[in-house]
C-alpha cells in the first residue's frame, strides 16, 4: 500500500523499515476487515427467527375429542399440523404394509408414540414443494392408499402419512411431541 | 452585481421586517409589558432525586439487580397492575429475571389473558401461557393509566422521576397555599415531583402493602425503588447487554483506530513539512 | 478531467484488463478515489467529513433497509413494530439505535462539511455547482429525517407531522388544501405515516444519486484546499490513494468511536422522551420540538412574532405565520445564491480578515443562538435572543458578505500550495507575472481558478 506510491516520497527507506511499514497497514487494513465482517453478524442475524416467534413454536392440542377415523388440523409454527386417531383396520392395514416397498420405508410403530398408537400426528405439509394434503377433513380425496393425497402434483400418502405414489421425496413429517397427559400433546 | 444588489436589499428588507414588527414590540412588552402570569401550582414543584445510592443499573458499568428486579414485578403485580398495563412485555421475559421456565408458566399461569372460546366463538379467559404479552387493564374510574412497558423511557430520566413520582406524595404546606390561593382540585391528589404537582392517581403505596418473598422490609421508599427499577428493565431488557457490547465494540474502535492512525503517519511521513 | 500529472490506470491481470475493455470500473474508482485522484496536499481534518456524510449515508441506508424487513406503516401497530423491533428481533435495538443515531450523525458531519464550506469559501467559482447540488442533498436530508421521524408513530411523530405540514398551511390560499393533500386528510393518519414510510425509503437512493453528482462535479475542478490557492502544479497534490484514503480511516475511526460511544451508553440522549409515547391525537406534549439539527430552522420559524401590517390601521399585509415560513425556508434557499453573493477573489477564510472576523464573531454565536433558541420552549428571553440572531442570519449572508467581498484586504496568498506547506517552492523563485500575487491587489490571479489542462 505504501510501497506503490514511493515516487512521491523523499524517504529512501532500509529494508527493514519497509517491512516494519508494511505491516502497520497489513494490521490496520485486517482490523478493518474483521470490524467490517463482524458488522455483518447483526445484519444476517436479524433475518432469523425472531425471540417472539421462538417462543411462539410450541402448540398444545387436545386429542381426546378425535372419533377413531377422524382427523384434525391444528398450526404448529405457522403451519398446519394434521392429528388423527386411526381405526383399527387402518392401523391394521398400516401395518400390514410395514414391509412394502416404500420410498422412505417406516414402520407405523416408529411414527406414533406407544401406547397411542391410534393417534397419528403429522404436519401437514407435502414433503415435496410444501403444499397442504388433501385427506384431513370429512370428504376430501384421501388419495389411492386411504391416507393424504396432495393435489398440487399427486403424491398418494398411505394411513401412515407414508409417501407412495407421486413426487414427494418423504414421508409426512412427524414434529417432535410428547404426551402431557392421556388426551392432551405438546408438540415442539 | 445584480445578484448582490438584490440581497442587500431582501437582507435588510427581512431585518427590518423582523425587528420593527417582531423584535421590539416583544421586547416592549417583556420590558414593560404585564408579566406573564404563574399558575400558583408552580410554586410547589420539586424537581425529584432519585433514591439515595442510585440504582444498580445506573452508570456505564451498572448491572441488574436480579432480587430487586423480582421485587419490582412483585410490586407491579400485586399493585400497580390494578389500573396499568404492560402490554409490550411477555410473560416469556420474565425468564432474563432470573426464573426457570417452569417458574414463569406458573407465574403466567396467574393472570388471566382474554380470549375467544374456539367452541363457541364468545369472549372468555384462559389462563395465561409463557408466549402471551401482560393483559390489558380495562380502568373504569377517571382518568386515562399509561401503560407501564415504556414509562422509565417516555418520561426525562425516567428511573428517577418513578421513583421521586412514587415517594413525592403528602400534603402542601398549608400556609404557603393560603398564600398563593393554591387548591388542591376535586379528584386529584399533591404530588411535589408531578409537573404541575396535581395528579390523577391517588398514592398506590403504604408501608408494609407487599409482603416480600425475600423477608426486605417493604417501605415505601423501598417499594419504589425496587418497580422504579422493574419499569426501568421494562422499558430496556436489552440495557445491560447493550453496555456489555459497547465496551467491547470500543476496545475494538480504540484498537483499529490506533492502527489506522500509525498507517495514516507512516504514509504521510515522506511528507511532512521541513518548516524552516 | 483531471491534471495532466494524475496517474493512469494500468490494469496487471489479464482478467482486470479484460474488465477494463468490457466496464471500465476499476478505472473509475481508481480515478475517483484511487490514486488516479490528485488532491492538494494541505487539506486539513475539515476535509475528512464529506467521506464521513457518504459514510453515513451508507449506514442509513443498511441498518434502514434491514429495519423496513421487520416495521409496518400502519397506525395501529407502527408503534408496537418498532417495540418488537425493540424487544424480539435479533439485534433490533443495536438496529434501530444505529438507524436513529445514525440520522444526527450524519447531520453533525453534513453541518460541519457545510461550514468548512462557508469558512473556506468552498463554494466559489469553479466550485459552484458542487455547492448546489450539496444544498439540494442537504434539503433531501432535512426532508428525510423528517419523515423518518414520523415512522416510530410517537407523540413527536405525529405532532412533528402536524406541525411541519401546517406549515404549509401558511401559504396564501392553496395552503390548507395543500397541507390536507400532503397528510391524505384532516391530521395525520395512515395515508400519511403510509407515503412518508415509502418517501423515506426512496429519498435516501435518491441522495445517493445527487452524491454522485457532487463528486463527479468535484472532480472537474479538484478538491479545494485550505489556502484557497488553486493547484498549479505536481507538487501541490498527493494522490487520493493512499494518502487522503488513510486519513480518512483514522477520521472514520475516531467517529465511529463517537458513534458507538453515542448507540451504546446514551443511546436516547438525542431523542425526545415522548416518542416513547404513542401517537394520542387528542393530547398534544406540552412542548413540541423537531429533532435537535432542525433546532436552528425552528427558531427562525418562530422568530417572526408579529404579523407585518400597516401601523394604526390595522390591515395586515403578511402574517406572523407565513413570514416565518418564508423566512425558514429562505434561510436555507438562500445559499443557493451564496456563490454570487461572495465575490471576494480570495476563497480562505485565513486570508480574509474581516471574513474572519464575521464568521468566528458573528456567524457561529448567531448558529449557536439559534440551535439554543430552537430547542428553549417559546419563551422569553429566549423569543428576543432568536429574534436578533435570526436578524443576524439574513444580514450575514445577504448584506454583509457582498459588502465585505468589495472593501475587504485580503493578506497576502502564498504563491502555492507547495509553497504553504514547504516554505519555499523553486517555481516560485521564478519570475512572477502580476497575477500570481494576489495579495495587494485583492484580486486572485484568473488563472489560478482553472485546474491544469
Amino acid at each position: 500500500m505504501a510501497t506503490d506510491t514511493a515516487a512521491t516520497t523523499e524517504v529512501s527507506a532500509a529494508e527493514e523499515g519497509v517491512r516494519r511499514r508494511d505491516w502497520i497497514h497489513i494490521a490496520a487494513l485486517g482490523t478493518a476487515g474483521v470490524g467490517g465482517a463482524s458488522v455483518l453478524f447483526p445484519l444476517i442475524s436479524q433475518m432469523a427467527p425472531s425471540q417472539d416467534v421462538l417462543a411462539a413454536s410450541t402448540t398444545e392440542v387436545d386429542v381426546g375429542a378425535i372419533q377413531p377415523g377422524q382427523s384434525i388440523k391444528a398450526t404448529f409454527r405457522k403451519q398446519p399440523l394434521f392429528v388423527k386417531r386411526l381405526t383399527a383396520e387402518e392401523i391394521a392395514k398400516a401395518k400390514a404394509d410395514d414391509g412394502a416397498a416404500m420410498r422412505d420405508p417406516a414402520k407405523l410403530a416408529d411414527r406414533t408414540k406407544a401406547g397411542h398408537e391410534d393417534v397419528l400426528v403429522t404436519m401437514g405439509v407435502c414433503t415435496h414443494l410444501g403444499c397442504v394434503p388433501l385427506g384431513a377433513a370429512e370428504g376430501e380425496s384421501k388419495g389411492e392408499f386411504g391416507g393424504y393425497f396432495c393435489p398440487c402434483h399427486g403424491s398418494h400418502y398411505d394411513v401412515a402419512g407414508r409417501i407412495r405414489k407421486g413426487p414427494a421425496p418423504l414421508n409426512l413429517k412427524v414434529p417432535e411431541y410428547t404426551f402431557t397427559s392421556d388426551t392432551v400433546i405438546r408438540v415442539g | 452585481m445584480t445578484i448582490r444588489l438584490g440581497g442587500i436589499i431582501a437582507g435588510l428588507a427581512i431585518t427590518a421586517v423582523l425587528v420593527l414588527w417582531s423584535l421590539l414590540p416583544g421586547a416592549y412588552n417583556y420590558a414593560f409589558g404585564p408579566a406573564p402570569e404563574q399558575q400558583p401550582s408552580y410554586a410547589f414543584y420539586e424537581h425529584g432525586e432519585g433514591p439515595a445510592g442510585g440504582f444498580s443499573f445506573d452508570g456505564a458499568f451498572g448491572k441488574w439487580d436480579y432480587a430487586q428486579l423480582q421485587r419490582g414485578y412483585q410490586v407491579y403485580k400485586e399493585v400497580c397492575a390494578a389500573c396499568h398495563s404492560l402490554k409490550f412485555v411477555s410473560f416469556r421475559n420474565l425468564r432474563q429475571l432470573g426464573y426457570t421456565e417452569a417458574e414463569v408458566a406458573a407465574e403466567a399461569a396467574t393472570w388471566t389473558i382474554p380470549g375467544i372460546d374456539p367452541t363457541t366463538g364468545d369472549q372468555t379467559t384462559n389462563p395465561g401461557k409463557p408466549t402471551d404479552a401482560f393483559p390489558p387493564v380495562y380502568y373504569s374510574g377517571q382518568g386515562n393509566p399509561p401503560d407501564l412497558s415504556l414509562i422509565t423511557k417516555a418520561r426525562h430520566d425516567g428511573s428517577n422521576y418513578v421513583y421521586a413520582l412514587l415517594t413525592g406524595y403528602g400534603e402542601p404546606d398549608p400556609a404557603k397555599a393560603a398564600k398563593v390561593g393554591f387548591e388542591v382540585p376535586d379528584g386529584l391528589y399533591f404530588n411535589k415531583h408531578f409537573p404541575n404537582v396535581n395528579i390523577a392517581m391517588p398514592q398506590p403505596l403504604s408501608d408494609g402493602q407487599v409482603t416480600y418473598a425475600d423477608g426486605t422490609e417493604s417501605s415505601v421508599a423501598q417499594m419504589s425503588k425496587d418497580v422504579a427499577a422493574f419499569l426501568t428493565w421494562t422499558a430496556e431488557p436489552s440495557l445491560v447487554e447493550r453496555r456489555q457490547t459497547g465496551w467491547f465494540v470500543l476496545g475494538f474502535l480504540l484498537f483499529a483506530t490506533t492502527l489506522a492512525f500509525l498507517s495514516y503517519k507512516q504514509i504521510w511521513a515522506g511528507l511532512k513539512p521541513k518548516k524552516k | 478531467m483531471s491534471f495532466a500529472w494524475a496517474k493512469q490506470y494500468e490494469p496487471q491481470t489479464a482478467l482486470t484488463k479484460w474488465l477494463d475493455e468490457k466496464l471500465p470500473l476499476p478505472r473509475l474508482v481508481y480515478n475517483a478515489v484511487g490514486a488516479g485522484y490528485p488532491v492538494p496536499r494541505n487539506l486539513n481534518y475539515m476535509w475528512n467529513f464529506g467521506v464521513l456524510a457518504g459514510f453515513f449515508l451508507v449506514v442509513q441506508i443498511v441498518t434502514g433497509v434491514v429495519l423496513a424487513m421487520h416495521y409496518a406503516a400502519n397506525q395501529t401497530v407502527a408503534f408496537a413494530t418498532v417495540e418488537h423491533i425493540m424487544r424480539d428481533v435479533n439485534y433490533g435495538w443495536m438496529l434501530r439505535y444505529a438507524h436513529a443515531n445514525g440520522a444526527s450523525f450524519f447531520f453533525i458531519v453534513i453541518y460541519l462539511h457545510i461550514f468548512r464550506g462557508f469558512y473556506y469559501s468552498s463554494y466559489k467559482a469553479p466550485r459552484e455547482m458542487i455547492w448546489l447540488l450539496g444544498v439540494v442533498i442537504f434539503l433531501l436530508m432535512m426532508a428525510t429525517a423528517f419523515m423518518g421521524y414520523v415512522l416510530p408513530w410517537g407523540q413527536m411523530s405525529f405532532w412533528g407531522a402536524q406541525v411541519i405540514t401546517g406549515l404549509f398551511s401558511a401559504i396564501p390560499l392553496v395552503g390548507e388544501s395543500l397541507q390536507v393533500w400532503l397528510l391524505g386528510g384532516f391530521s395525520p393518519g395512515n395515508a400519511a405515516l403510509n407515503r412518508f414510510f415509502s418517501l423515506h425509503f426512496l429519498l435516501p437512493f435518491v441522495i445517493a444519486g445527487v452524491v454522485i453528482l457532487h463528486i463527479w462535479a468535484l472532480h472537474i475542478p479538484g478538491s479545494s484546499n485550505p489556502t484557497g490557492v488553486e493547484v498549479k502544479q505536481e507538487s501541490d497534490t498527493v494522490p487520493f490513494h493512499p494518502y487522503y484514503t488513510a486519513k480518512d480511516g483514522f477520521g472514520l475511526g475516531v467517529v465511529l468511536i463517537l458513534f458507538t460511544a453515542m448507540v451504546f451508553f446514551l443511546p436516547n440522549a438525542l431523542g425526545h422522551p415522548d416518542n416513547y409515547i404513542e401517537a394520542n391525537p387528542l393530547s398534544t406534549p406540552a412542548h413540541i420540538v423537531p429533532e435537535w439539527y432542525f433546532w436552528p430552522f425552528y427558531a427562525i420559524l418562530r422568530a417572526f412574532t408579529g404579523d407585518l401590517s400597516i401601523p394604526f390601521t390595522g390591515i395586515v399585509l403578511i402574517p406572523a405565520k407565513l413570514l416565518g415560513v418564508i423566512a425558514m425556508f429562505g434561510s436555507i434557499l438562500l445559499w443557493f445564491i451564496l456563490p454570487w453573493l461572495d465575490k471576494s477573489p480570495v476563497r480562505s477564510g485565513h486570508y480574509r480578515p474581516m471574513f474572519r472576523k464575521f464568521f468566528w464573531f458573528g456567524l457561529i454565536p448567531c448558529m449557536i443562538a439559534l440551535f439554543v433558541c430552537g430547542g428553549a420552549p417559546a419563551e422569553e428571553p429566549y423569543v428576543v435572543i432568536s429574534q436578533i440572531a435570526t436578524a443576524y442570519y439574513f444580514l450575514h449572508f445577504l448584506v454583509i458578505l457582498p459588502i465585505i467581498s468589495q472593501i475587504e484586504v485580503p493578506k497576502p496568498l502564498p504563491f502555492s500550495i507547495t509553497d504553504a506547506v514547504l516554505g519555499q517552492d523553486k517555481a516560485a523563485e521564478a519570475p512572477r507575472t502580476g497575477s500570481v500575487d494576489g495579495g495587494d491587489t485583492g484580486t486572485a490571479p484568473e488563472g489560478s481558478l482553472q485546474p491544469a489542462e
